[in-house]
């Protein structure tokens, strides 16, 4: 097993960090709790940005997290190849930050959505969907009210030619259909890939199903992308 | 538009010469942000619906964000410059936002 130490970033309002911590830990992943003050510590090989309601979601949900001071030395720490997984809020906060592609906003249904969904794994050769094959269907659970992928039709084309589009809604044979899109997303898009694979986001929350004490651990294969 | 300077009569190009003693006015940036056309707006959606239900009509409805920024600044442009930069950086996410600043003296 690889040696990582997870730096789970906590921000004011950040409320499924100590879920993923628990999550990481029983995966034998080594993680910390960091607060966004206190800077990215040197021994982090991974960065998770977990979910929550980050500065009460003001302005757009993710958005003043994005702006904060430790998100610059989590992007250098990206771009020198380390691994970043954003969940939910922390999808939000990638994508206002610009380390990944779109935009997560109000949910079609204009509600705060909190179900049980299943998402289909479109490409299976990066680190965070290794655990699946291509096609597998995964049950994840989603809890939020912005989770509403937006990029023009354009963009949208062009992360499917450069196979950044790691899972999308669909039903529970893996179709993806409008009716097994639980919040709108363009391309029924549920979590993608930064320029480069070691950044992923995605809405669904892979540490909540991830222990057995709880159920089902569809999540674990995502989880495990810090060791992959 | 009075300036302090014409209040007080000392002509603009000897203070211009002067870094020191830089003309500032008190402006109003007005930033106004809206969702690009043919986003989704489902909050927008469902005002209008509840604005139906009480019995009115509405052939559509658009929503928009406007902040109001107080600045210090030597010209209008310079102070619609810095509005803009913030619109860019935070105000709006340009992936679904278009937006517009006006500026007014305070």
């Amino acid at each position: 097993m690889v040696e990582v130490t997870v730096a789970v970033v906590q921000f004011g309002g950040s409320n499924c960090d100590r879920d993923a911590e628990r999550a990481l830990a029983h995966l034998g992943i080594d993680a910390e709790l960091v607060w966004h003050e206190d800077g990215l510590p040197d021994a982090a090989s991974g960065i998770m940005l977990p979910g929550g309601f980050s500065y009460g979601d003001y302005l757009r949900a993710g958005a003043i997290a994005a702006n904060s001071p430790i998100m610059a030395e989590v992007r250098e720490a990206t771009e020198k190849g380390t691994p970043l997984l954003g969940v939910c809020n922390g999808a939000q906060i990638g994508s206002e930050s610009r380390l990944t592609p779109g935009a997560f906003t109000t949910n079609a249904s204009a509600r705060f959505q909190c179900e049980r969904v299943h998402v289909r794994v479109e490409n299976a050769d990066t680190p965070w969907t290794a655990a699946y094959d291509e096609g597998e269907v995964v049950e994840l659970p989603i809890a939020h009210g912005e989770g509403r992928f937006e990029v023009t039709d354009d963009h949208l084309e062009e992360l499917e030619r450069e196979d950044r589009i790691l899972f999308r809604y669909c039903d529970e044979d893996g179709a993806v259909t409008p009716e097994a899109n639980p919040n709108g997303s363009k391309g029924n898009v549920a979590g993608v890939a930064g320029e480069r694979e070691n950044v992923a986001v995605l809405m669904p929350h892979p540490e909540r199903i991830t222990l057995p004490d709880i159920g089902e651990t569809d999540g674990q294969g995502i989880l495990r992308g810090f060791e992959n | 538009m009075t300036t302090f300077v014409q209040r007080i009569g000392i002509p603009k190009e000897l203070l211009s010469m002067d870094d020191h003693l830089r003309v500032m006015t008190a402006y109003t940036a007005t930033v106004t942000v809206r969702l690009k056309h043919g986003v989704l707006d489902p909050e927008a959606e469902t005002t209008k619906q509840a604005l139906e239900r009480l019995g009115f009509e509405v052939e559509g409805l658009r929503s928009a964000d406007q902040f109001e920024l107080d600045l210090d600044a030597d010209s209008a442009d310079s102070a619609g410059e810095r509005a803009e930069e913030m619109a860019e950086r935070l105000l709006a996410n340009p992936t679904i936002h278009d937006y517009e600043v006006a500026v007014s003296e305070r």
